[in-house]
């Protein structure tokens, strides 16, 4: 295998840049002239504004300028439009009430956006906005989803009543019912997904310039998808045409979903900039981060699943109550339904499957996907039911899977809940993760444990999610306001180097890496001759970005869509060159050769004579080897496996030790093993996170408890073990050019139930047989001293 | 968050009242205290540096004073802000009781914290409104009782930092009638206060109220950062 083709594990050529400090992030760019703002946030959860005093602060040292939610209605600009519109019951469509970009009328969340000082230095601003003096009238603050759908609850949104933004539903609740009538045995679970904060470890940050000479906008954001951000901000806030407004997304410092969304920041200092007639640079603190970007998940769920007598499932109903948080992010509405419902077979050939989504507005920070998106919830649900299922009905939790798993040989299987799976080994991932997993030894591993005073236990999640977001034809027929495509460009230069323009983002991803092997190995060229470009709509023809998994299923189809192109024309220079007819050329390792014949030419020399066109065929071909292509997918494709927790808890302190990770991916074909095992582990780490020690905490108030790393605990080296990963081959994509699926979100859909299941495998012992995430510590603890009581 | 303390001061409950009555002494004595005005007969204002955890701020504070029971008790109510640092909000009631040569004061305090205090300072609160209550008692006791004076939590509550009880010398100062500040604190006019002042009958309510409310300022303000 040549270095740097597909299948090479070798390392991600951006890491240097990013390990020796050299990354250009959004708050690294500091333009001429540039100014500071600092946005003013509420410490209210919900409160009406009754006056705001901005005259002090207008004449503190430095101020150029403050600017309020009055300014912005005054201006007539729009709110922050919903990406997606749900249509709930009885064809009602979600309510969506205004999402201002700074508020006049009233507050909704702790953290909401009241004013902006815009001053010569940073600390300026913000001294500056000390000095604003805001009179509220403070209003009761709905926090749970209990207390905002209660009978006369404080309304977030005066126009959407019992604060539910829709109530929605998948698949045919009558026939469920008659299922669950005839069952041999029904296993019901309530469940809480907890609410958690992203955490990026670069906060967001925004500079925005208007130039007055060209009337043009130049906006750097830190964004998952700068195309994204120009529709939306350009075309639904600030009427900004596409032709004048650029956006730019440069190194960005980890995403994972909660950079996807169109942020009031973005619009605000982008409005200001030609207010002031100066770049505006606005970047979050840690605090920021905390109160402002999206959260994550935070359902609650009633599970029932129905089995006959031998342990078939028969069906599934599921109710949650998704939080929305006080306003709607951009793709929010989408999450708990066609991201969540539509995986609720997970699996399994469960026959009929009924799910109802109520999406709840409450006084917290509004809620949109997050790494794995509605995905880690179907699975938590899923997993958690079928090895309750299994304890309750005696049969082996593996063999319970075996039952009821979805064979190879069934695909493509069409699900009750709108998904055809085109692709998938089950029984394999689950054969092969036992074994990595010593399943067999684990008894005597257990008793080990005991020996010790400790309880042991495994669990396992067999998982499967929907990626490459997605057909647009679907995803527009399920509500959204967008294409779900992908753009590339691949400009082959005339000395046979060549550059990618992709519509894909990285943001930890390794895309330059990856997409450099793509193009290398389609091409025949070195891979140092790759350089891949993304994360600027003035260089990029177009992009949707990366949320999903969809990079390389998206993306990477479309560079192979535009090397086709590449490679079909130089086919045709070759023929000429090669006085051969261009259905004889065959093009192969950089190569182009006249079948059956020596005769051949490089892929670099058609390159050269591309831009030298001395001797071409100039009649029936332009010059120029530079290719544009965009890509629809034909379907999701659908990422699966089977992830394997081992854990072990010492009953004096309650604190659970994970032992062993194992898991078995079935990502399609594999372009860089290191860079899938890397997002694995990440990802696998977020989802222990959530599972042990991630909680996003709000007061009965609506104050956010755990506003910063001192309460809001994340993961480190030292709380997980070192994984056993591995990757299922076998079982490709079988409508994208490469066979991929994707791996980005894969570790924090498997993780989460698979160490729940083990911790409560080990709980079980003891008789507890529900423990709410995260396991911390106390909470296990806890259990455990209730179970002796 | 609800929080309960005791405090003995090494002093009888004269001297404890005497001292109370001097601003200068309360602003010395409340830890980063920048300033401490009484703005009516019940209503105090205090300017108070402070830090809760990595919460940096300067906190100011208005408490209102209600329920006046010389010199049983009383119960406050206020609002601290610290502008970006956030908000904290509540009431106390606050107790005082004579035991042998000491004055015993008890509080229950219920406060209501938000912004970044409740985002980053939540579970500091508890134990940094007892630091500084203690670093208050300690040095009021100082004043009060002289160099070798301190006072001391109850046994319930003992802060590693706290200083060591010390019997304090304490000499008996000017004192007030029970009655005299029932009755002055129960209709608090500053009218009645220069008619006491004038007639030599004891504090001026004016002071005395002040002075009871840096107590509980103290306590509440303190508390709520």
């Amino acid at each position: 295998m040549p270095d740097g083709s597909i299948g090479a594990p070798i390392k991600r050529r951006e890491d240097r840049r990013f390990l020796t400090g050299n990354g250009r992030y959004v708050d690294d760019i500091n333009r001429p002239n540039q100014t500071y703002a600092w946005i003013v946030r509420s410490s209210l959860a919900h409160a009406k504004i009754k006056r705001i005093d901005t005259s002090k602060a207008e004449k503190a040292p430095g101020v150029v300028r403050v600017l309020t939610g009055a300014d912005w209605a005054a201006d007539g600009v729009g709110g922050l439009p919903c990406g997606w519109q749900v249509i709930g019951k009885n064809q009602t469509p979600m309510h969506e009430p205004p999402h201002p970009a700074l508020v006049a009328d009233k507050v909704r969340h702790v953290g909401d956006n009241l004013a902006v000082v815009i001053a010569e230095t940073r600390t300026q601003a913000r001294d500056a906005a000390e000095l604003i003096d805001i009179q509220f009238e403070e209003l009761p603050a709905v926090v749970t989803m209990a207390d905002a759908t209660k009978k006369g609850a404080a309304l977030v949104h005066d126009s959407v009543p019992d604060n539910i933004c829709y109530d929605w539903e998948l698949g045919d609740p009558a026939a469920c019912d008659a299922q669950f009538k005839g069952a041999a045995h029904v296993t019901t679970l309530k469940l809480v997904n907890n609410r958690l904060v992203a955490n990026p470890i670069e906060p967001r940050s925004a500079i925005a310039e208007y130039d007055a000479s060209g009337d043009h906008y130049t906006l750097y954001t830190t964004s998952q998808n700068p195309h994204v951000i120009r529709l939306l901000m350009g075309a639904f806030v600030l009427s900004i045409p596409e032709h004048k407004l650029r956006v730019v997304a440069p190194d960005v410092g980890g995403g994972f979903g909660s950079k996807i969304y169109h942020y009031a920041e973005e619009a605000i200092v982008t409005w200001a900039s030609k207010k002031v007639g100066r770049p505006i640079k606005w970047t979050a603190d840690r605090s920021d981060s905390f109160m402002t970007d999206a959260q994550g998940r935070d359902h609650l769920t009633t599970a029932e699943l129905a089995l006959d007598k031998d342990g078939h499932f028969l069906a599934l109903r599921v109710k949650t109550d998704a939080n929305m948080g006080g306003y709607l992010s951009t793709f929010a509405p989408a999450i708990p339904t066609y991201l969540y419902a539509t995986l609720l077979a997970g699996l399994y050939k469960t026959p009929v499957i009924y799910c109802n989504v109520r999406a709840i507005f409450t006084n917290t920070v509004p809620v949109d996907a997050y790494r794995g998106a509605g995905r880690p919830e179907a699975c938590y649900l899923l997993e958690r039911l079928v090895e309750q299922a299994a304890r309750e009905t005696g049969i082996e939790k593996t063999e319970i899977r075996r039952r009821n798993f979805i064979a190879k040989a069934e695909m493509p299987y069409q699900t009750p809940v709108a998904l055809q799976y085109d692709s998938g080994d089950f029984i394999r991932n689950l054969e092969d993760g036992l074994k990595s997993a010593d399943y067999a030894g684990f008894a005597k591993r257990r008793t080990a444990s005991e020996k010790n005073g400790k309880l042991r236990g495994i669990g396992l999640a067999t998982y499967i999610e929907a990626c490459g977001i997605a057909p647009s034809a679907v995803a527009g027929a399920l509500g959204a306001r967008a294409g779900l495509y992908e753009a590339a460009e691949v400009r082959m230069h005339p000395t046979g180097s060549v550059t990618v323009f992709t519509g894909s983002h990285q943001h930890g991803q390794g895309h330059e890496t990856t997409f450099a092997q793509l193009v290398a190995d389609g091409l025949g060229v070195p891979v140092e001759n790759v350089e891949v470009v993304h994360g600027d709509t003035d260089r990029i023809p177009f992009g949707m970005g990366t949320y999903g998994s969809r990079s390389l299923a998206v993306g990477g189809s479309a560079i192979v869509k535009a090397m086709d192109k590449i490679i079909a024309k130089g086919k045709k220079i070759a023929a000429h060159l090669l006085e051969a007819a261009v259905d004889d050329i065959e093009f192969a390792n950089g190569t182009f050769k006249v079948s059956g014949t020596d005769k051949e030419i490089g892929i670099g020399q058609v390159a050269l004579t591309a831009y030298v066109p001395h001797n071409y065929p100039i009649e029936e071909l332009e010059p120029g080897l530079d290719e544009s292509a965009f890509y629809d997918p034909k379907n999701f494709t659908f990422p699966n496996g089977c992830h394997i927790a081992e854990v072990e808890i010492d009953c004096d302190t309650g604190e659970v030790t994970l032992c062993s990770f194992n898991a078995v991916d079935d990502f399609g074909k594999i372009i860089n093993p290191m860079i899938v095992e890397g997002q694995v582990h990440g990802g696998l780490v977020q989802g222990i996170g959530q599972a042990l020690m991630e909680d996003c905490v709000y007061g009965e108030d609506g104050q956010l408890i755990t506003g910063s790393f001192n309460d809001y605990s994340m993961p480190r080296a030292d709380t997980v073990p070192s994984f056993t990963v591995a990757a299922n081959e076998g079982a490709p994509c079988t409508h994208n050019p490469l066979g991929v699926k994707g791996c980005g979100e894969a570790g924090t859909i498997g993780a989460g139930a698979a160490v729940i299941n083990a911790v409560i495998d080990a709980l079980a012992t003891r008789g507890i047989t529900d423990i709410a995430m995260p396991a911390t510590s106390h909470r296990v603890w806890q259990a455990l001293q209730q179970s002796k009581a | 968050m609800d929080m309960t303390g005791e405090y003995r001061i090494p002093a009888p409950r004269e001297k404890v009242w005497e001292a109370l009555n001097d601003p200068e002494v309360l602003k010395k004595c409340i830890p980063g205290c920048q300033e401490l005005n009484k703005d009516s007969e019940t209503e105090l204002s205090a300017k108070v540096k402070s830090k809760v955890g990595p919460v940096s701020a300067t906190f100011t504070g208005k408490v209102t004073l209600s329920d006046i029971d010389p010199p049983n008790g009383y119960t406050i109510s206020g609002e601290g802000t610290g502008g970006v640092a956030g908000f904290a909000k509540g009431g106390a009631t606050v107790k005082l009781a004579s035991e042998g040569s000491d004055t015993v004061l008890s509080y229950a305090a219920t406060a209501q914290v938000g912004g970044k205090l409740a985002q980053i300072g939540s579970r500091l609160i508890d134990s940094t409104a007892k630091k500084m209550a203690n670093e208050f008692f300690g040095k009021f006791a100082e004043e009060v009782g002289g160099a070798a004076g301190a006072a001391a939590p109850a046994d319930n509550v003992a802060p590693a930092d706290a200083p060591e009880t010390v019997a304090a010398d304490v000499a008996t100062g000017e004192t007030v009638s029970s009655a005299t500040a029932k009755e002055m604190a129960t209709e608090a006019t500053v009218a009645k206060a220069d008619e006491a002042v004038k007639t030599g009958g004891g504090l001026s309510p004016a002071v005395w109220v002040g002075g009871l409310i840096a107590a509980v300022v103290v306590v509440l303000i303190l508390l709520n950062l």
